[in-house]
C-alpha cells in the first residue's frame, strides 16, 4: 500500500467574473466532486470589469488540493486560481459579530476581554454588547469561547479573506 | 437614432450558426423554440433534423461531430425538451464531445414564477455541461452563441447549453460577427512546456518495457494527431494500446497494436501494462474501467500523461512527467526532439520486450468456441468485420453491453473518427441515433449500429428519423435475449441470481423494422449469417438485423472489479479464485 497522504488546510484565492450562476458553480464543483470547504466568501472586488474575488479554505490531501485548484482552473468563468498556502507568507483573516447578554462582574469582564482581544463595541444596550471582532480564525474561535462563559448569546461570523504578503497582486 | 440594422433574436441565432459553419441541427420543437423555429422555416442553409426524442437529438449531434471533427448542434424547446437532452449532454460531458444545445426558456418576466414548460435549464444542465449560458439581453445573444462554440470545441472539448428565453428570440437587436466576440477568460493551454517535453522524451529513449497508452484525447485533437502517433510509435518500434474511446487513433491491423486495453481488454494489452517500465499516455484519462484496482495499477513503471485538461493530469494515478498540452502539438514535438537528439530505441531490450509480449499474444486471448450449433456473437462479428474489410467508409457505433465489447475487440478501426460509441457514460440507447448522426455527416458511408435487444428499445423510435431522412443505418442487433452485461455479472458476481435481466416481451424485430417502414432480416443459424449481412449492406434504406446469437455467452477477457490487471479471467472455464470481495463486489 502506499503510504496515507496527510490532509492540508489551504487558502485558495479565485477570481471570477461577477456573472449569474458562478458561485453556483463553484459550490456545485465543490459538492458534486465531494471536496470540503471549511470557509467560502465572495465579494466584488473590481466593478468596471465585474470582477469578484472568492476566498476558499479546503482541506483534502495533496493530490485533492491540486484535483481542486485544476477544476477551478477550468471554470469557463474563472480568470486565475492562486494557492496562497503554497505560494509563501499570506494573511488571512476572518471576522464575526459576537452578541453578549448579562449584567454585574461578567459584563465588566466581557468588556476586559473584548478590549484584549481588540474587538469594537458595535452595540450596546444596559444588558447587552455587540462586540466585531477581526482577526485569525484561531483568535476568533478563542474570543468565542471565553464569552461562551460570559453570556453568549448570538455569533454572527464571516468566513476568511486572505492575501499574499508582499507587493504581488492576484 | 442607431443605424445599425437590428434583427429579432431568431435571426441571430440563424446567423450566428451560419456563421458559424453550421449546415446541420438536430431538434424538436415546442412552444419556447417557435420563434427560432420560424427563423429556421424562412431560410434554406441550415438543414434541421427532427429526430423523435430529445436525448436522441444529442446522441445524433454526438455521432455528427464524432465523425466530422465539427461541432455538433442541438434546438429544443423548455421544460421536458431540455430535460429530455440531458442524458445525451452528461454523455457528451463525459466522452469530451463537442455540442452546442439551444434551449428554449419561458419569457425573461416569467422566469422563476413555475411557468408553462419552465424549469430551471441552466441550473439542471449546470453539472451536465462544459459550461452554459441564460441570455436575458438579446445584444448579447450573439457574443454569447460564438462563445459557445468556441468554448464547446476549444481545449477538452464538451456540450455548451445556451438557454434563450422566448421574448428575447422575438426582441430586436444587433448582431455581432465570431470576430468581434474575444471569450473573455477561457485560454486553454495547446503549446507543451518544451522542457517537460524533453524530460518525457528523454525517459521513452531509455525505457525496457514501453508501451503507448492512447485515449479519445487524440481523436479529439484531429486526424493530424492520430497520424503523428502513427508516425512517433512507428519510430519508437514501442507496443501501443488504446482505451474504448481511443480506438482508431493507431491502426488496429499494426502489428505493434496490441488491442484495447482494460476490463475488457487483451491479455497482451494489460499484461504489458501491468509490466512496463515507461507508460507514455497520450490523451486518455486512466479511467477506472481501465486501471482496474488503483493500488495495483502498473506498480513499477514511470508514467508520462500527455493531455490538453489539466484536471485529468494526476487526478487518479500519479505521473512522473506530467505535460499539458494538444496531442497533435505534443506529438509533433516529442517526434522533433527524438529526431533532432537522434534518439533510438534500446534494441536488445526491446527485443526482449516484444519477446514477451508476443508470449502473451499467443494465448489468443479473444479465442470463442467455433461452433455450428448456435450464432455465437463474436462469429457474427467476425463476419461484419469480413464483410466491410478494406472498406474506408464504414462507421460503426454501439449502445452498451456486452455487444459494445465485443464490437471495440472484433471490429478493427485504422482510422480516426469511425468508432462511436458511449464511453464514460455507458449510455443504452446511443447507437442507433448516433449513426444517424453519422450518416448525415457521411452520406455515402456505410452505417452500422451494433447493438443489443435491451439497448436498441430504448430509442428504436428514431427509426422514424432514419426513414423520414431516407438514411441507410443499419442495426445489427446481437439478440441474446438478456441484458448480457448485466446478466454476465450476476452469473460471475452475484451466486447466478438473474433478478430482472432477462429481456421478457420482446418484439418482433423482423416486424418492427417492416411497421417503420424499413427491413427487416433475421438470421438463426451460422449458415444464414453471411447472406443476412451480404443483404443488410446491399439494401440502400435503413434495416434492423435481428441476429439471434448464443445467449448465455460471456464476454472475456474480464478483470472483475476491484481486481488488477494480472488479475483478468480468459474464458468461462476460469473460475474467479475466491468470492469477490466486498470492495470489488461495491465498484460498478
Ligand atoms: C460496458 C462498458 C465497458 C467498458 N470497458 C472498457 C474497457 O475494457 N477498456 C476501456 O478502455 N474502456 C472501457 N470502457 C470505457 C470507459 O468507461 C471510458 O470511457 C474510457 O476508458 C475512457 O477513455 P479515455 O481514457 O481514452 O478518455 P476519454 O474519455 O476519451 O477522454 C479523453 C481525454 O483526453 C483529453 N483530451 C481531450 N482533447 C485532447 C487533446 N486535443 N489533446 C490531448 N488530450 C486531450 C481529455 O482531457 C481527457 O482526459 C467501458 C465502457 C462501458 C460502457
Ligand atoms: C440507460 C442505461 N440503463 C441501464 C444501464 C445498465 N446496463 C449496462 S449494460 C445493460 C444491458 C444491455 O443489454 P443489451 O442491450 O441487450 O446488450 P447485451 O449486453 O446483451 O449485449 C444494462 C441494463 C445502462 N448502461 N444504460
Amino acid at each position: 500500500m502506499p503510504p496515507v497522504e496527510p490532509i492540508e488546510r489551504h487558502t485558495i484565492s479565485v477570481l471570477v467574473d461577477n456573472e449569474p450562476g458562478v458561485l453556483a458553480r463553484v459550490i456545485g464543483l465543490f459538492s458534486g466532486r465531494g471536496y470540503n470547504i471549511e470557509s467560502l466568501t465572495v465579494a466584488e472586488v473590481n466593478p468596471e470589469q465585474a470582477l469578484s474575488r472568492i476566498t476558499i479554505v479546503t482541506s483534502g490531501t495533496p493530490m485533492i488540493i491540486e484535483q481542486i485548484k485544476a477544476q477551478l482552473d477550468r471554470l469557463v468563468p474563472v480568470h486565475r486560481v492562486r494557492d496562497l498556502t503554497m505560494e509563501g507568507p499570506f494573511i488571512e483573516r476572518e471576522m464575526a459579530l459576537v452578541k453578549v447578554a448579562g449584567t454585574g462582574e461578567k459584563r465588566v469582564e466581557a468588556l476586559r476581554i473584548a478590549d484584549i482581544f481588540k474587538a469594537r463595541v458595535v452595540d450596546a444596550t444596559i444588558e447587552s454588547f455587540v462586540f466585531e471582532i477581526t482577526g485569525t480564525a484561531d483568535d476568533l474561535t478563542r474570543f468565542i469561547e471565553l464569552m461562551k462563559q460570559l453570556g453568549l448569546v448570538d455569533i454572527s461570523r464571516a468566513g476568511a479573506v486572505a492575501m499574499s504578503r508582499g507587493t504581488g497582486g492576484l | 437614432m442607431s443605424t445599425t440594422p437590428t434583427l429579432t433574436g431568431a435571426e441571430i441565432v440563424i446567423k450566428a450558426l451560419r456563421d458559424q459553419g453550421v449546415d446541420t441541427i438536430f431538434g424538436y420543437p415546442g412552444g419556447a423554440v417557435l420563434p427560432i423555429y420560424d427563423a429556421l422555416f424562412k431560410q434554406n442553409h441550415i438543414r434541421h433534423i427532427l429526430v423523435r426524442h430529445e436525448q436522441a437529438a444529442v446522441h445524433a449531434a454526438e455521432g455528427y461531430a464524432r465523425s466530422s471533427g465539427k461541432v455538433g448542434v442541438v434546438l429544443v424547446t423548455s421544460g421536458p425538451g431540455a430535460t429530455n437532452a440531458v442524458t445525451g449532454l452528461v454523455d457528451a460531458l463525459m466522452d469530451s464531445i463537442p455540442i452546442v444545445c439551444l434551449t428554449g426558456q419561458v419569457p425573461t418576466h416569467l422566469i422563476g414564477n413555475d411557468a408553462f414548460q419552465e424549469c430551471d435549464t441552466t441550473g439542471i444542465t449546470r453539472p451536465a455541461t462544459k459550461h452554459n449560458y441564460l441570455v436575458k439581453d438579446v445584444n448579447q445573444l450573439a457574443r454569447t452563441l460564438h462563445e459557445g462554440f468556441y468554448v464547446a470545441k476549444n481545449g477538452r472539448p464538451g456540450p455548451v447549453v445556451i438557454d434563450i428565453p422566448k421574448d428575447i428570440q422575438f426582441a430586436e437587436g444587433t448582431y455581432k460577427a465570431p470576430a468581434e466576440c474575444q471569450p473573455k477568460s477561457y485560454r486553454p493551454q495547446v503549446r507543451p512546456d518544451l522542457n517537460k517535453v524533453e524530460e518525457a522524451v528523454e525517459l521513452i529513449a531509455n525505457a525496457k518495457r514501453p508501451i503507448f497508452y492512447v485515449g479519445g484525447g487524440v481523436i479529439n485533437s484531429g486526424p493530424i494527431a492520430s497520424r503523428l502517433l502513427t508516425q512517433f510509435v512507428r519510430m519508437t518500434g514501442y507496443p501501443c494500446t488504446a482505451t474504448l474511446m481511443g480506438l482508431g487513433a493507431y491502426p488496429a491491423s499494426d502489428k505493434q497494436f496490441l488491442g484495447m486495453l482494460g476490463m475488457h481488454g487483451t491479455y497482451e494489452a494489460n499484461l504489458a501494462m501491468h509490466g512496463c517500465d515507461v507508460m507514455i499516455n497520450i490523451g486518455a484519462r486512466f479511467d477506472d474501467r481501465v486501471t482496474g484496482k488503483l493500488s495495483e495499477f502498473s506498480p513499477g513503471s514511470r508514467k508520462i500523461h500527455v493531455d490538453i485538461d489539466p484536471s485529468s493530469i494526476n487526478k487518479n494515478v500519479r505521473v512522473d512527467v506530467p505535460i499539458v498540452g494538444d496531442a497533435a502539438h505534443v506529438l509533433e514535438d516529442m517526434i522533433r526532439v527524438w529526431k533532432a537528439r537522434a534518439k533510438r530505441a534500446d534494441q536488445k531490450a526491446l527485443a526482449e520486450w516484444w519477446k514477451q509480449i508476443e508470449f502473451w499474444r499467443a494465448r489468443d486471448c479473444l479465442r470463442y468456441e467455433k461452433t455450428d450449433k448456435v450464432i455465437k456473437p463474436q462469429f457474427a462479428l467476425e463476419r461484419l468485420r469480413a464483410a466491410i474489410a478494406g472498406r474506408d467508409d464504414v462507421f460503426i457505433s454501439t449502445e452498451v453491453g456486452q455487444h459494445q465489447m465485443w464490437a471495440a475487440q472484433f471490429i478493427p478501426f485504422e482510422k480516426p473518427n469511425r468508432w462511436l460509441t458511449s464511453g464514460g457514460l455507458g449510455t443504452m440507447g446511443y447507437g442507433l441515433p448516433a449513426a444517424i448522426g453519422a450518416q448525415i455527416a457521411n452520406p455515402d458511408a456505410l452505417c452500422i449500429d451494433v447493438a443489443g435487444e435491451a439497448s436498441i428499445l430504448m430509442n428504436i423510435q428514431e427509426m422514424s428519423t432514419a426513414l423520414q431522412y431516407r438514411l441507410p443505418v443499419k442495426v445489427f442487433i446481437l439478440n441474446n435475449q438478456w441484458m448480457g452485461m448485466v446478466r454476465q455479472w450476476q452469473q460471475l458476481l452475484h451466486g447466478e441470481r438473474y433478478s430482472e435481466s432477462y429481456s421478457e416481451a420482446l418484439p418482433d424485430f423482423v416486424k418492427l423494422a417492416d411497421a417503420f417502414g424499413g427491413v427487416g432480416l433475421r438470421a438463426t443459424k451460422t449458415s444464414e449469417v453471411d447472406d443476412v449481412i451480404k443483404e443488410m449492406i446491399a439494401i440502400e434504406r435503413p434495416v434492423i438485423v435481428d441476429m439471434c446469437v448464443d445467449q448465455k455467452e460471456n464476454c472475456f477477457p474480464m478483470i472483475p472489479g476491484g481486481k488488477a490487471h494480472n488479475e483478468m479471467l480468459l474464458g468461462p472455464d476460469e473460475k474467479l479464485e475466491e468470492a469477490t470481495p466486498e470492495e470489488g463486489m461495491v465498484l460498478v
